[in-house]
Order: structure tokens, then C-alpha cells, then sequence
């Protein structure tokens, strides 16, 4: 009679397992061999590292939980910024071309080539684009001209509910702000710099 | 099992006479809803902002429609509420206190991050057991309004480590009574209030590792003082650790001798499918709250699971006490739900018919 109960619990435990931990099994069965590699090569590694601390406790905590976390995949990161990186330089250049072309002067085209990628990335932000892009190109959307537009557009967007002077004004700066600020104190400190050693 | 040195080996479980879980109302947004669950919840929004201006009016719209929701389900009058429990993940717990004001109970607001459903089944059983009639304990929290809080706006083009665990949108309310207003109501048996830990941990990113040292420790709290093991229990279910946060907390109870590799789960892991880009999962308030309240209730009814113990874990941070260095604190909160289901004989017969039937 005790076999049949325990019989019994262990296919409700299946039930659970189907129901609640494994259903996203359904999904990798549909997907190539490689999701299931890297869940296969996941799991090894827990284990590995589950060996390795034999004893976890408060001090070597840190430790164990730096080891056992996923890390980002370099390569991967790096390669999709310098691709999208490269691409919005590119369009930039395309627009220094096209200024060019119409009679503008040299200075005056880059200028107007920059505003135009910032006026760009302002409304893709606004369309909702450019998060999605930055969710794989990290830095690549990031550092250009761009990710500033996208840096001060995205709060207005967001704190606009709050008024247009408690909300959209105090917020819009939020993470250009420091930029701003750093940047400004730079210049002036290398301006100083110059006037000092570097002379006329 | 080890007793915990640390608090005096002082018990501190508590057990429950008549605390009913009478009825549950879960509703979710449209992302969970397209998750592994998503078949599974009450209600689902078919958009983020569930026409209302803002974030933060959409979610007390859901938490009002989730109290009178689980009322009316229930099948009582709003008046017959004496209590709501409940808080979200917003500063000053503003959409459960909002969405109370529309109801003629008393409100009792709670704050303990994403284990506040926990906490509010704990407070309610124990109310109910004694002073109250019918108590609501609810929780939830809200994507957008919470990203927008706690991490950086909506539209702006960042990195997500592959550690981040995703703030789910939904709403979960628990109907708890001191009698046994429905058949095969399952029973709020017993809880244990945690003690808040620290390990140390200061990536706001992981929270699953935070948390995952507290429910360590509630969970062994409870099986010294109950004298229970793993094997009682057809499932044991933590709030938002996260997959990461899953096999940390398998390691630590493994030290504990508590084995856990064959009946526990995480809800926030089993929100979502991978395609999802959710990486660890689900977290925050709601994670727990509409897991229980939709395929746990349910199972616990049609006897298909007798009993679960359910850990609601809180990284008890805020975005100041990051940008200031401290470390996380985390809490976890553990309440076991007992299944009621009669094992009546009336399943034995119709068997049998439908043996009798297949024979001719």
C-alpha cells in the first residue's frame, strides 16, 4: 500500500515538473541541438562549481556567486557593437557626403551631418527602435552622438506624466546629466592646461 | 536536521487553526501571458497600460480589479471584507493604499519587496484565526513603473546582464476566511516570519543570490521547528530567485541536508520561456502572488497536489541605498498551504462504471 502512495506522489512530482520546471522543455525540444548543448553545458558548470566549494558560508560567499553567475559573452558583445557601431558612422558619413554634395562647406556639413543623426535617434526613441537596438549593441549604440540623443530623450519620454517642469524639465537630464557636468569640468581643466604649458 | 545557532534555537513557527484560502484571483500582463503560465491566470491585460495615462494608474487599476475581482468570485458583497493586506514595489506602497480607498474595508499596507504576498498570507492566516472574518492579502507590481523606479527609463538603449531577472507585471489576491465558504478550500497550515540576511551581495542585478542565503535559512528554520522534511511535501516553491537564484539556494540547503532536486520549483523561473529574453526570470512582488493564486490554488483543489510550502523572498534595497554602497539585505517569508479535498469514494464508483462500461 506504501509503494502505491509513493508510486503515486512520484508521478504528481512529474505532473509538477511538467507543469511548472520543465514546460520550457517543449520549446527546446522544437529548437535546434544547439539550445539544448548550451542548457547541457550550463549545467555542468553549476555542478563543477557546486563541487568546488564544498563549504559556502558568508565569507566565501562573493566568491562562490561570481563563480556560479553566467558572464556576458565578450565576443559577442564586441562584435555586435562594432557592427552597429560602424553603421551609424557610416550613415553619418553618408550624410557629410550628401551636405557636401548640396554646396555646403566642409565644418559646416559634419555639423549639420551630427544634428541630423541626433534629430534621427530622437525619434526612433520616440518610436520605441532604438531600446530594442541598444539591447544587443550595447556600446555601439551607445557611444556615438546617437546614444546621447537617446539618453535625453528616453527620460522626457518617460517623465513627461509628471508635468512639464517637475517631470520632463527636473528629469531630462537624469543620465546626460553627469555626462554634461564631466565633460564641461574636463574642458575646462584641459583648457586651463594649454593656457599654461601649451601656449599659443 | 541542524538547528539554527544563531537565533537561540527559539522556535519560530507559527501554526494555524482556521485560516482558509478560500479563493484566489490572478491577472497578468501581456508578456506573462504569452509565458509558460499563461493559460493559466484570471484575467490578462492586452496591453501594458490597461487605458489609463499612466503606469502607475494601470497598476492600481489592476490592483482594484483584482481586489473586486477575488470578491466577486467568492460570491461576497464587498462590505463582508474586513481587511486588505497588501503592497506593491512603489515608493510609499501608493497603488495597494490607492486601490483600497475604493473599498469599505479596513487597509493594512505591508512592505517586504517581492515577498509581500508572503508576509500578507502570514499576517492574514493569523488574523483570520482568530479576530477576523474575511481578510483579502494581495501584492503586485507593475514592469514599467518599477524599471522606471528602481533601474533606468523604458526607451533608453542599454546592455541587460545576463544576470537581470525581469519585473513582472500582475497582480495576485488571496481570499482568506475562518470558515470554509467552498468546498475543497485548501488551508493556510502554518508560517514562518523571517530574519532579514545580508551575505554581502551588492550587485543590484542579482538579486537571486541576495535572496537566496534567506530562504536558506527560513526554510530550515521551519523544518527544525516543525521537524518536517522535504519528502512531506508535494512541492516547495520560492518566490523570485530566479534560475541562477534556484541552484544557489539547491547548493546551500544541499550543506543543510536538505535535498531539493526533486520537488522544488521557483516561480519566477517558470513564468517565462526562454525565447523571451527574460534571462533568470520573473521577479518582484507579483511573481509569487499570481503563481499561487492561479495553478497552485487550482492543483491544491483538484487534489493533484496535498501540500506546498511556499517562501516568498524580498531584496529589501532601494535605488539609495545602492548609489550608497550598501550591501543587499534580503527576507524571506515561508507559509504552508495544505490541500482539504475529501477523498470522497464517489471517484472509486465512477470508476467502476466506466470499467463496467468498457467491459461491454
Amino acid at each position: 500500500m506504501k509503494n502505491v502512495d509513493k508510486e503515486n506522489k512520484n508521478s504528481q512530482i512529474g505532473k509538477v515538473e511538467k507543469t511548472l520546471n520543465f514546460k520550457g522543455e517543449e520549446s527546446l525540444e522544437q529548437s535546434p541541438e544547439r539550445d539544448i548543448h548550451f542548457a547541457a553545458k550550463k549545467k555542468k558548470h553549476y555542478e563543477e562549481v557546486s563541487r568546488k566549494f564544498d563549504k559556502i558560508d558568508k565569507s566565501n560567499y562573493k566568491t562562490y556567486v561570481f563563480y556560479k553567475s553566467p558572464k556576458s559573452s565578450h565576443f559577442k558583445n564586441m562584435f555586435w557593437a562594432f557592427v552597429i557601431g560602424g553603421l551609424i558612422c557610416v550613415i553619418g558619413q553618408a550624410f557629410i557626403e550628401l551636405y557636401k554634395a548640396l554646396d555646403f562647406p566642409a565644418e559646416k556639413a559634419s555639423a549639420l551631418a551630427s544634428s541630423t543623426l541626433v534629430l534621427l535617434a530622437a525619434l526612433f526613441t520616440g518610436f520605441g527602435i532604438y531600446d530594442l537596438l541598444g539591447r544587443f549593441a550595447g556600446a555601439g549604440s551607445t557611444i556615438p552622438i546617437t546614444g546621447f540623443s537617446n539618453a535625453v530623450v528616453a527620460p522626457a519620454l518617460e517623465f513627461r506624466c509628471e508635468g512639464m517642469i517637475y517631470g520632463l524639465g527636473a528629469k531630462m537630464f537624469l543620465i546626460a546629466g553627469p555626462v554634461i557636468v564631466n565633460g564641461v569640468a574636463v574642458s575646462v581643466l584641459i583648457a586651463l592646461l594649454t593656457l599654461l604649458f601649451g601656449g599659443a | 536536521m541542524t538547528k539554527n545557532l544563531e537565533t537561540g534555537m527559539r522556535p519560530r513557527t507559527i501554526r494555524f487553526e482556521n485560516a482558509y484560502f478560500s479563493e484566489g484571483f490572478s491577472i497578468v500582463g501581456p508578456k506573462e501571458l504569452r509565458g509558460k503560465l499563461g493559460d493559466r491566470f484570471d484575467f490578462a491585460l492586452l496591453n501594458d497600460r490597461f487605458d489609463q495615462k499612466t503606469f502607475e494608474k494601470a497598476e492600481r487599476k489592476m490592483f482594484e480589479t483584482a481586489i473586486d475581482g477575488v470578491v466577486s468570485k467568492s460570491k461576497l458583497l464587498p462590505i463582508d471584507v474586513d481587511a486588505i493586506l497588501g503592497g506593491d514595489l512603489l515608493n510609499q506602497i501608493i497603488s495597494a493604499s490607492y486601490s483600497a480607498r475604493k473599498s469599505p474595508a479596513s487597509f493594512l499596507g505591508l512592505y517586504n519587496a517581492c515577498g509581500t504576498y508572503a508576509e500578507s498570507l502570514l499576517i492574514g492566516a493569523a488574523m483570520v484565526n482568530k479576530y477576523y472574518k474575511n481578510v483579502v492579502c494581495l501584492s503586485g507590481s507593475h514592469f514599467s513603473s518599477a524599471e522606471r523606479q528602481y533601474r533606468y527609463p523604458l526607451e533608453l538603449g542599454v546592455l541587460r546582464s545576463p544576470m537581470t531577472q525581469w519585473t513582472c507585471t500582475g497582480v495576485g489576491a488571496t481570499l482568506l476566511t475562518d470558515t470554509e465558504i467552498r468546498p475543497n478550500s485548501p488551508r493556510v497550515t502554518a508560517g514562518t516570519a523571517g530574519r532579514v540576511i545580508d551575505f554581502g551581495i551588492k550587485d543590484v542585478n542579482n538579486m537571486g543570490a541576495a535572496m537566496a542565503p534567506a530562504a536558506c535559512d527560513t526554510l530550515r528554520q521551519f523544518f527544525a521547528d516543525t521537524g518536517k522534511t522535504v519528502d512531506d511535501y508535494d512541492l516547495i516553491l520560492t518566490g523570485d530567485l530566479g534560475k541562477l537564484g534556484k541552484e544557489i539556494l539547491m547548493d546551500l540547503a544541499a550543506q543543510e541536508g536538505i535535498d531539493l532536486s526533486k520537488n522544488y520549483a521557483d516561480c519566477g523561473a517558470a513564468l517565462y520561456f526562454e525565447r523571451q529574453k527574460t534571462y533568470q526570470g520573473g521577479s518582484g512582488a507579483a511573481c509569487s502572488a499570481i503563481v499561487t493564486n492561479s495553478i497552485i490554488l487550482d492543483s491544491l483543489r483538484d487534489g493533484s497536489m496535498k501540500n506546498v510550502l511556499l517562501i516568498g523572498t524580498g531584496a529589501l534595497m532601494s535605488p539609495v541605498s545602492a548609489f550608497q554602497g550598501e550591501s543587499i539585505a534580503a527576507i524571506a517569508h515561508l507559509v504552508e498551504i495544505t490541500g482539504n479535498v475529501d477523498e470522497s469514494p464517489v471517484e472509486v464508483e465512477n470508476n467502476e462504471d466506466f470499467k463496467s462500461e468498457e467491459n461491454k
